[in-house]
């Protein structure tokens, strides 16, 4: 069906009709709106008692009682790789050692490194390390393999993991330009499940919420992975007890 | 009731009544086939992915909960979002309606950082209330190009086509289809698609990473919707999967987003249940690849310029009604779409909306007026299995009722003589309110479907209205003697 | 126990073999059933199209008839869906608050015939026998109205000589809808179809339902398509015995 210009004209031809002239002077009087909407719906609202106040609508929190999983690491492990991430367990010894064979088998040369990304991961990588100050432009960005960054939180229940710009994470497009995006998780990072992370968070820094690589379910709903985000995330998730899971 | 002339430019009613529009989707194989894979595949991830949560029916109970108590005090709400917004570096606008919101987006755009060119471009991320106000054209007439990011928007941008489902609009088109529009026109927009272009989904995701690439480096300004906002904090919400929106909202210098006023909740803890119903309900997934949540402005990271427009365009109409308000709940999952036989059916141009299905048709009547979309609210079977999809707990089909009986008072009021039907439903409930009555028609009908009924005792063909009935089914005749004159004889008398 | 019959305006009309096997199958369980002669019509029809002051009537006329029951059973889901969910709406609207207080006094005696079985008189086995191939169809309102869950199966793997067959894609609706029907036959008619195939794939000689409404509009396709497949209420197969049919 083709967008005729029946159905378009409407949008554009409305505002004379219908709204009190007041906000409508000088093409967008928005103080004036906010007072039209806020009357508005104090207007369509007399039905709500003048007395009630939003805590009296209750809300019944008992999904909050979290059913708890056996293993929350290896729940997380399965569920990040049930999106098609790479996800490789080590000690804190052996970090260093995991990142720089993850960077070596996907071929990386040049690696964004940002602020605050423990520099004991980077002693054995022969990979061009590039820091973020001065800020990269988003072409250099562009130019570049990988990056490299810790994690704020992370979820089990469903694979997830939350960046927030802290130390170790660099600003949200470090993490989104260059195709491969390898985040280091630390397993006492890990919450059960969404309401625990979101407990840990600061509301007022960016947060990115990464569950697997880029995908799209566009076409024909089938998913497939690798838009415009990082084609390939690397997870690798450092397990104090010993493990052993080795690359 | 109010009257619909003043209702232009809320979700655009373009098409025929819906049993017209639906008869041309209907006749179309090629566009049922794909709808009923498409819609197929979703179900059963859907069960999956709400199946494994133990507690899922306390997060609907708590998720109904939420958007009943912000309902009920939006403009509390709406008011501390924006104080906190505001507090945190970014400017709220209120619009009443599409025109008015689509020119503070041009005057944003116009203004907005860059050099001569880029200044008419945007890049946007998927929206639905900017489809419902009609951005894109509107920007198009003040001569801004607005490219849509998301893959499905794009192959309906290119395609010069119309959305048929709120989170996938191009689920119309098959693979087949988009390698051919993306062939034709992605060149004329941009970087053109590769000369060996295939319909393999992961070379079609690739095709559109390309044509996008440059776009997103260069934007100047962004445009964006909202799934959530959080009035406690000022947190906006965007749900996403490919990494276009983190796209939009991280690079360009200044981000416009407009959202409709129902979408703020109250807390930025609320979001904790709101992230986990969507993306369970929407697409099947425990979590959505790319969720980004923002505060304002912040230094050094991301927009420096951060424009939210809160959108009334019908929403406070919506209001008004308390039975029809809980429509506002609508998160737009669009799980009520793929469970829904008549939408598997007939698709989401039928509805003349860039809100269809289940949730359009009861949205869509009360935003532009019972009269302009009279008969949506009688596109459905009442099945009651948006209901028991919907994260939110909307009861689609008490709504659908509820403007059924808003359409017939309106057809009532408008009218000098009452409609045929409304002339054979009154007729109909003089007998049904009498058993005497009854009792007559029931031995007339006997009479009559002994007469009317041919081969095989079977009724073939009925008059009327009923016609289209008859079309595809036999209806047995009426039998000789009703269950209550068995019941006079074989127990009373006995 | 005082149990009162309300067999709805379709059944009594068209498919009254339905009301009586209802009656046979109480009756055989040892219970006497009534049917209150002045009784009529849910008022579904005109509720669900939007005639609500014309629904007013049958709605204070089920509450009056039906008043003093212990239990008020019906062979319709749909029928028992409307007058649980929708009675007490519309005599609320109204705002009278008789009404209000008599609907709301025989509301809760109100069971679809597989609940009274099965929750009331707490059996699943009622003496039927049935030696045929069999299918089911949870209706909309059997399964998402009324809630019926796996009751009517209960009861029909309970019948002798059944062979009981899965239907696939069984919750899905069959396209009737009521007037739904008849102002969009096109889009009742593609839904329908998508039903008879599932239901002739099966290879049952019987389909049944809760509904007397979704099963003569799947029938009436079966017909028009000359399946041979026949359509029956569920209560009619519970009601068979050795020779019936």
């Amino acid at each position: 069906m083709k967008s005729g210009s029946k159905e378009n004209s409407p949008a554009a031809d409305r505002s004379e009709a219908d709204c009190p002239a007041g906000d409508r002077a000088a093409g967008g009087a928005t103080a004036d709106s906010r007072a039209v909407v806020l009357a508005r719906i104090r207007a369509a609202l007399r039905d709500v008692p003048a007395d009630e106040s939003p805590e009296d609508v209750s809300v019944p929190r008992t999904y909050r009682r979290t059913v708890l999983p056996g293993d929350t690491v290896a729940l997380f492990a399965a569920r990040v790789a049930d999106y098609r991430a790479t996800v490789v367990r080590t000690s804190p010894e052996d970090v260093a050692r995991t990142v720089a064979v993850l960077l070596e088998r996907r071929g990386v040369r040049r690696v964004v490194v940002p602020d605050g990304f423990p520099p004991e991961f980077l002693t054995r990588t022969d990979a061009d390390l590039v820091g973020d100050s001065p800020p990269l432009s988003v072409r250099q960005l562009d130019s570049l393999d990988c990056t490299l960054t810790t994690a704020a939180v992370a979820i089990a229940e469903t694979g997830t993991i939350v960046l927030d710009t802290g130390p170790g994470q660099g600003r949200r497009a470090l993490s989104l330009i260059p195709d491969h995006h390898l985040c280091v998780v630390r397993a006492e990072q890990i919450a059960p499940d969404v309401p625990g992370a979101l407990a840990g968070l600061d509301p007022h820094r960016p947060l990115t919420f990464v569950s697997g690589p880029s995908a799209t379910s566009d076409i024909e709903l089938q998913r497939v992975e690798g838009v415009h985000g990082p084609r390939t995330l690397d997870v690798v998730l450092v397990v104090t007890a010993p493990s052993g899971a080795h690359p | 009731m109010t009257d619909d002339s003043d209702h232009d430019g809320r979700v655009w009613l373009g098409t025929p009544a819906f049993p017209e529009a639906a008869r041309s989707a209907l006749a179309d194989t090629r566009l049922r086939h794909n709808l009923r894979h498409a819609t197929t595949t979703i179900r059963a991830k859907r069960l999956d992915a709400t199946g494994e949560v133990p507690h899922w029916e306390e997060l609907r109970e708590a998720g109904a909960a939420i958007k009943r108590r912000t309902t009920r005090h939006l403009a509390h709400y709406l008011e501390q979002l924006e104080a906190n917004v505001t507090a945190a570096g970014g400017t709220v606008h209120w619009a009443t309606d599409a025109a008015e919101a689509n020119r503070i987006v041009e005057r944003l755009v116009r203004a907005g950082g860059g050099g001569e060119a880029e200044r008419h471009e945007v890049v946007k991320v998927k929206s639905m209330a900017t489809q419902e106000i009609g951005l894109n054209e509107a920007l198009a007439a003040a001569g801004i190009t607005a490219y849509e990011t998301d893959l499905a928007e794009l192959i309906v941008q290119l395609g010069q086509d119309r959305p048929s489902h709120i989170l996938v609009p191009a689920i119309h088109r098959n693979r087949a289809e988009i390698r051919e529009i993306f062939a034709e026109r992605m060149g004329e927009r941009g970087r053109a698609a590769p000369a060996d272009l295939t319909d393999d989904p992961k070379a079609l995701a690739e095709a559109a990473r390309l044509h996008l690439r440059e776009k997103f480096l260069t934007a100047r300004v962004a445009i964006s919707g909202a799934n959530f906002a959080a009035a406690d904090t000022g947190t906006i919400a965007v749900v996403e999967s490919e990494g276009n929106g983190r796209m939009c909202l991280t690079l360009p210098e200044t981000l416009i987003t407009v959202m409709g006023i129902e979408k703020v909740v109250p807390s930025f803890a609320d979001l904790e249940l709101f992230l986990q119903l969507l993306p369970r309900s929407s697409t099947g997934e425990r979590m959505n690849p790319y969720t980004s949540l923002w505060t304002g402005v912040t230094p050094g990271d991301g927009p420096q310029d951060f424009h939210l427009i809160l959108l009334d365009n019908g929403r406070t109409d919506v209001l008004k009604d308390t039975v029809g308000r809980q429509a506002l709940a609508c998160i737009r999952c669009s799980a009520c779409l793929n469970v829904c036989p008549v939408y598997e059916r007939t698709g989401g141009h039928a509805y003349g909306s860039v809100y269809p299905g289940p949730i359009g048709a009861v949205l869509t009547p009360q935003l532009a007026g019972v009269r302009r979309a009279a008969s949506l609210p009688f596109a459905s079977t009442l099945c009651g299995a948006c209901y028991d999809a919907c994260p939110v707990k909307i009861d689609i089909p008490e709504i659908l009722v509820h403007l059924r009986a808003k359409v017939v008072e309106a057809k009532r009021d408008d009218r000098a003589l009452p409609t045929p039907e409304a002339l054979a439903m009154k007729a109909a409930s003089t007998v049904l309110d009498s058993p005497g009555l009854l009792g007559v028609a029931q031995r007339a009908a006997a009479a009559g479907g002994r007469l009317t009924s041919g081969r095989g005792g079977r009724i073939r063909r009925l008059p009327g209205p009923l016609g289209g009935w008859s079309a595809t089914r036999d209806t047995p005749p009426p039998p000789r003697e009703s269950f209550r004159a068995w019941w006079r004889e074989n127990r009373e008398e006995r | 126990m005082r149990i009162g019959l309300f067999v709805t305006c379709l059944n009594d009309t068209l498919f009254p073999g339905t009301g009586r096997a209802v009656v046979t199958v109480l009756e055989r369980l040892g219970h006497t059933v009534e049917f209150p002669r002045d009784q009529t019509c849910c008022a579904q029809m005109h509720f669900n199209t939007g005639y609500r002051p014309e629904s007013v009537p049958m709605v204070a006329r089920f509450a009056r008839v039906f008043a003093g029951y212990d239990a008020i059973v019906t062979p319709s889901a749909s029928c028992a869906a409307m007058i649980r969910d929708n009675h007490p709406v519309l005599a609320e609207q109204l705002g009278d608050a008789a009404l209000r207080e008599a609907v709301a006094d025989v509301v809760p005696a109100v069971h679809e015939l597989t609940e009274f079985l099965v929750d009331v008189l707490g059996v699943t086995d009622v003496g039927a026998v049935f030696p045929h191939r069999v299918t089911y169809h949870p209706t909309c309102h059997s399964l998402r109205g009324v809630r019926l869950g796996d009751r009517p199966l209960r009861l029909l793997r309970a019948v002798k000589g059944i062979d009981l067959v899965d239907l696939a894609a069984a919750d899905a609706c069959c396209g009737f809808g009521g007037t739904f029907a008849v102002k969009n036959a096109d889009t009742s008619t593609a839904i329908l179809a998508d039903k008879m195939t599932t239901v002739m794939s099966t290879g049952a000689e019987v389909l049944c339902a809760a509904d007397n409404s979704c099963l003569m509009h799947i029938g009436g396709g079966l017909v028009r398509l000359n399946s041979g497949v026949r359509t029956l209420h569920l209560a009619e197969i519970l009601a068979a015995t050795e020779g019936t049919r």
